[in-house]
């Protein structure tokens, strides 16, 4: 079986590369869906970017009117939910689903259909949640839905249905690629791949699994029990009917301070295969980067109350999520000085992932550190809910996550896609980025020091607000146009005639040993793997630069077939919070009935459906 | 080929399935913990009645916990039959579990009923809203492994579960525990510390 | 290669320029930002900024050490795509033991301050020196409460210097949260628990503050003034504040409703305007949310008394002006949109009316 090259009665034989709109629909190819959550991720990220920046353009000065009050909320929300659940989460997802299966060698992902359905409910998740501006009426109460204002008296519109029940959908989604990339994991590695031999990024992508499977159901609870006070009157977080809202902030923030790890340990995975290649040098330290990133995930679950210290939870409480918020700074510095440690002595090639990955490091460093100074309860009374938070949380997320991210396209692009990025424009990108996103967020510190809160549409001349703010407004400008740039890579990437090598960057892992883009099936044979970075040990085993790989044409290799339920039953989910919104309409229960019914028919033609599962 | 075709080797070796069913337990765990603790957090806070120690049948619920322990028992039998397969044991003790689920399911309809009829709905109180909320959604659990187990049982029938294939009842088996197990915790907690 | 060098080096100038404008900016003497939380005026705020400045000491320090190392790395270690395989390293456990060991010190010389200022955050002052002040919120104002002197205010707190405040605190409809940044920080409030807070002012002056957990649609226009003076100071305004009790429960003269609490012996020079807008008051409904006795509290809109004498309106951020507070009467909803106060269709010769009625509260 060392092989598992199955060619039994019903292999199909050769899968020929298949295009076109149905072909997408139906696909069950982890790489054909890994570009697809790329591809819709980077839309939302777009939406998400220009929210940010008309954001910007109202704070610019003092008792500005670009938008009213209310379009403010609606953008503040929606920049926020889409960031992180239709931005940095699937660009996330887009790197698992295309590298994992690559990375530990194996022909797919364990349940390829589950992992089509994965894509197209978080897609429309993400379609619904926005549709809801067509309604004028996107979620306006915060990406956190603080009770009692989430209310049904406080809020009266549908704008927080929208957010609860996209929300839903999108969990829905992130628990079934959780359980998926969990097993695949854990169960698809090529032989000789041990779990303590994992490439850095998949370790740190089984950790992100792992949150999601035990921190989305406490927010699915949450959300429920939301639904249910809006849509049937119950009063679980209605003050006058006895609800406590303290309660939603410990359910929001037991999901909520995970979320934080499932949003940045990929990231940490990205860089740790992105520096190891640039500096020729193995990772520093590889047993210490996964105990730390097991760590962190452990730590992530005990510490949630820290973003609740201005309730008064009482000293002891205090201390206590004092004291463990600032121990996750000890294996977060671990990660950082060992990455350092990877550079050291290294023989570091300055290419565009590679500034990405530095720009992350510093960056993040950055972010780090701000985080610290908050997790002192009582300076975190200063802090908290002012542009002090913003500051930081972006440094992370923006400076790390999303810094990670585009170092990983730049380092994957190749293999993906077949051609090269621009070299010189990555650079610009990056000098732009850098720059832009410092000028945007490091002022945020000072205007929040100085008493500048969150999440407020204006503020008033006088308080020394004006210049801060027009410079990050300024500096937002910049770090919008770089992603032109990047957008301008990618389409002169695409109209380049010049195919890219199979190992552009004398890569360490398993995925550079193929042509690239890769076949249907990934890999010829599977792979047999000897140690942590398998390709350099091959390629100093046989002396050196290999050969580009030939295409092989796969004769005999079992792949799944395409399948048209997955689209279906995720249509069936849909229609089923569609349903729920119209829920109390003279024909709700009908429609709920009809929802449910494609739903579960959907389902039903998938189990029985006669399928391959690789 | 063989089959193996259906099952590859796994690097646990553990069936992909298997291990899916096992994660996905593992995060429904976190779900009912959480119900669980808000039926907790909301013991003895509703403003007004009917409170729990008025309304509960003790006995009648006893009765249901116990049926759904003892299906535990007798899937277990039916999944040792399938192995075996014999077909006999298989279906005949699948029955019994079916039978016993759609029991503990009329149970809570007649409680659900009993309960609305002396005044306690979702929008009564914090006690209606958080028992409601916690066992129907156990309850939704329960109807989804009769159905799963019914299919089981039609696919029995036509004689499409042979040994080979006992993963694919083991799975429901294995969801059917955990529903149980969830209602393990949900009896003491809510029906036995009532006060 | 040289040019790369430079840009690397630039970047690291602006880093390090932009954590000295952070030195520079809190250090500066003259206070452009009055709702800093970097110049604090009170006790719990100067405790709070201790705290601060010994995180922000550890944080600058080992940003600047990081960052350092991390650019001499990449100076030193640049390689050319040529060059011979580095040696490959794959770890080092004494270094590794070091990296972990120091940041746990470095965070132990903030833990033992952050505990111990955590739990004299919670001792609440007590006694009869203490200042009691019960805070309601209000989408989107600030209702202030002293149960012993027996007043109700809103949108300004005049407290005493150098005499502590105990806030308790609590919220009419959805959460806020109390910041007052120079005097001490923030607390959120709830429905159905209060929370606390506590100050005591150093230092006469105004001090700006608002609403720091979003609560709607005006969330970024719920904000407040701390007015802290001299205790005689303060003193004649609770006296002038108890007088307007007095006033209301004075006979009322010229009203044709005898039941109406207008009181118009304070008005014996007033001109036409005052009387007009005291009837105005009445009869366009203004009296069915506002009380302009100090003395009765209300909890619809807010208490009115000394409006003559506030620094703003609109809850903190329109300034006081007679043409400021005529807009507001007559556009409510064009000034602050969304506010709970109807447009009740005042004309402008009414409002002018109104604003003279309420410059004699």
């Amino acid at each position: 079986m060392a092989t598992s090259v199955l060619d039994h009665a019903g292999a199909v034989g050769i899968h020929a590369e298949k295009t076109g709109l149905w072909a997408w629909i139906t696909t069950v190819d982890h790489k054909k869906i890994g570009i697809l959550y790329g591809a819709s991720a980077f839309i939302f990220f777009l939406i998400g970017g220009l929210e940010a920046l008309i954001i910007r353009w109202q704070l610019m000065k003092p008792d500005n009117n670009f938008v009213t009050p209310e379009f403010y909320n609606q953008l503040f929300t929606m920049h926020g939910t889409t960031m992180i659940f239709l931005a940095v989460m699937p660009l996330s997802a887009m790197f698992f689903n295309f590298f994992i299966p690559l990375l530990i060698g194996a022909r797919d992902v364990a349940f390829p259909r589950l992992n089509a359905f994965s894509f197209w409910v978080f897609l429309f998740g993400g379609l619904f949640l926005n549709s809801s501006f067509l309604f004028n009426a996107a979620p306006n109460g915060g990406w956190f839905g603080y009770a009692n204002l989430s209310s049904k008296q406080y809020s009266p519109g549908l704008n927080m249905d929208f957010w609860a029940m996209g929300l839903q959908i999108l969990g829905i989604a992130s628990l079934a690629a959780g359980v998926n990339f969990f097993v695949t994991i854990l169960n698809m590695r090529a032989p000789g791949m041990k779990l303590i031999r994992m490439p850095m990024f998949v370790w740190m992508s089984f950790i992100t699994q792992l949150l999601v499977l035990l921190s989305f159901p406490v927010i699915t609870v949450a959300l429920i029990l939301l639904m249910f006070d809006r849509l049937f009157g119950t009063n679980f977080f209605v003050p006058a009917g006895g609800g406590d809202t303290i309660l939603w902030q410990h359910l929001f923030w037991v999901f909520g301070h995970p979320e934080v790890y499932i949003l940045i340990l990929p990231a940490f995975g990205i860089i740790s295969e992105v520096l190891p290649v640039f500096s020729r040098k193995p990772l520093f330290g590889y047993t210490a980067m996964v105990f730390s990133g097991c760590f962190i995930a452990f730590l992530g679950f005990g510490v949630w109350s820290h973003h609740m210290f201005s309730t008064g939870m009482g000293p002891i409480a205090d201390s206590v999520f004092s004291l463990a918020t600032m121990l996750i700074a000890i294996p977060t510095g671990v990660k950082v000085f060992n990455w350092m440690g990877t550079t050291w002595g290294g023989s570091i090639q300055m290419k565009t992932p590679m500034y990405f990955a530095l720009g992350f490091i510093a960056m993040f460093i950055m972010g780090g550190l701000s985080g610290v100074m908050h997790s002192s309860a009582p300076a975190d009374l200063q802090q908290t809910d002012t542009y002090f938070v913003v500051a930081h949380f972006h440094y992370v997320l923006f400076g790390g996550s999303i810094f990670a991210l585009v170092s990983g396209a730049y380092y994957w692009w190749p293999k993906m896609f077949g051609h090269m990025l621009d070299e010189g424009l990555g650079k610009v990108h990056f000098w732009l980025m850098l720059i832009g996103f410092n000028l945007t967020f490091f002022p945020m510190h000072i205007v929040g020091l100085e008493g500048m809160p969150r999440r407020v549409y204006t503020y008033p001349a006088g308080l020394g607000f004006e210049s801060l703010n027009r410079l990050e407004t300024i500096g937002s400008l910049i770090l919008g146009f770089s992603f032109l740039v990047f957008i301008f890579n990618v389409i002169k990437s695409a109209l380049s005639k010049v195919p890219a090598p199979a190992d552009p960057w004398n890569g360490a892992t398993l995925e550079w040993s193929i042509p690239s883009p890769p076949q249907e099936f990934n890999f010829p044979s599977i792979p047999t793997v000897h140690g942590r970075d398998p390709f350099w040990e091959e390629k100093r085993a046989r002396g050196g630069k290999l050969p580009e790989p030939a295409r092989v044409s796969g004769a005999g290799i079992h792949l799944p077939d395409p399948s048209y339920w997955p689209f279906l039953a995720a249509v069936g989910v849909l229609l089923l919070f569609i349903a729920l919104m119209h829920h109390d309409s003279k024909f709700g229960p009908a429609y709920i009935f009809a929802a449910v019914s494609v739903l579960f028919f959907s389902i039903f033609n998938w189990v029985f459906e006669p399928f391959h599962e690789g | 080929m063989d089959a193996h075709a259906l099952h590859p080797a796994t690097s646990t070796g553990i069936p992909n399935r298997k291990l899916a069913i096992w994660t996905f337990i593992g995060s429904e765990c976190l779900f009912f913990a959480s119900l669980i603790s808000v039926y907790l957090v909301y013991r003895g806070k509703s403003l007004v009645g009917p409170y729990p120690a008025e309304i509960f049948e003790i006995p009648l619920v006893t009765v249901g916990t116990a049926l759904l322990l003892f299906s535990s028992l007798f899937v277990v039998l039916a999944l040792n039959g399938c192995e075996q397969g014999n077909r006999k044991k298989f279906l005949g003790w699948l029955a019994m579990t079916i039978l016993c689920g759609i029991f503990f399911i009329g149970m809570q309809v007649y409680e659900f009923t009993h309960f609305y009829h002396e005044g306690l709905t979702m929008q009564k109180n914090l006690f209606g809203a958080s028992f409601f909320t916690l066992t129907g959604f156990h309850g939704t659990h329960v109807t989804i492994g009769v159905i799963w187990l019914i299919s089981i049982f039609i696919e029995g029938v036509r004689g499409h579960v042979p040994p080979a294939k006992a993963l694919n009842f083991e799975m429901s088996a294995l969801y059917w525990h955990f529903v149980d197990v969830v209602w393990i915790v949900i009896f003491p907690v809510v029906y036995l510390m009532n006060k | 290669m040289h040019h790369r060098f430079k840009r690397w080096r630039s970047f690291a100038g602006a880093l390090l320029l932009l954590t000295l404008l952070v030195a520079v900016v809190a250090g500066a003497q003259s206070n452009p930002f009055p709702q800093s939380t970097l110049h604090p005026k009170g006790d719990f705020a100067q405790m709070v900024d201790k705290l601060f400045r010994t995180t922000l000491f550890w944080a600058t320090l080992v940003f600047v050490l990081t960052e350092a190392a991390l650019i001499f790395v990449i100076f030193k270690f640049r390689g050319k795509p040529d060059d011979a395989e580095p040696k490959q390293v794959h770890g080092n456990t004494m270094v590794e033991v070091i990296w972990t060991a120091i940041p746990a010190l470095v965070l132990a010389m903030i833990a033992v301050p952050t505990v111990r200022t955590i739990f004299r955050t919670y001792e609440i002052p007590k006694g009869d020196g203490v200042l009691q002040v019960e805070v309601i919120g209000h989408q989107w104002w600030w209702e202030f409460r002293y149960p012993e002197l027996g007043l109700t205010t809103a949108n300004e707190l005049h407290v005493p210097v150098g005499r502590t405040v105990a806030l308790k605190m609590v919220t009419q409809d959805v959460l806020h949260s109390f910041w007052i940044p120079q005097l001490a920080a923030k607390r959120d409030i709830f429905t159905n628990r209060s929370t606390t807070l506590w100050f005591k002012a150093e230092e006469a002056g105004d001090y700006p503050g608002q609403c720091a957990e979003f609560c709607g649609l005006e969330h970024a226009r719920m904000a407040f003034q701390v007015i802290a003076e001299a205790p005689d100071a303060f003193d004649s305004y609770v006296s002038r504040m108890q007088a307007t009790g007095v006033r209301a429960a004075e006979p009322v003269v010229g009203s044709t409703a005898s039941a109406t609490p207008v009181r118009v012996a304070a008005m014996v020079q007033a001109d036409p305007d005052t009387l007009i807008g005291a009837q105005l008051f009445m009869t366009k409904g203004c009296v069915g949310c506002h009380s302009l006795d100090a003395t009765k509290p209300m909890g619809i809109g807010p208490n009115l008394a000394g409006i003559g004498t506030r620094r703003y309106i609109a809850a903190g951020w329109l300034e006081d002006t007679d043409a400021n507070l005529s807009r507001w009467i007559q556009d409510p909803q064009v000034v602050k949109p969304g506010v709970m106060m109807p447009d009740l269709g005042v004309t402008e010769a009414e409002a002018q009316a109104l604003v003279a009625y309420l410059r004699q509260h």
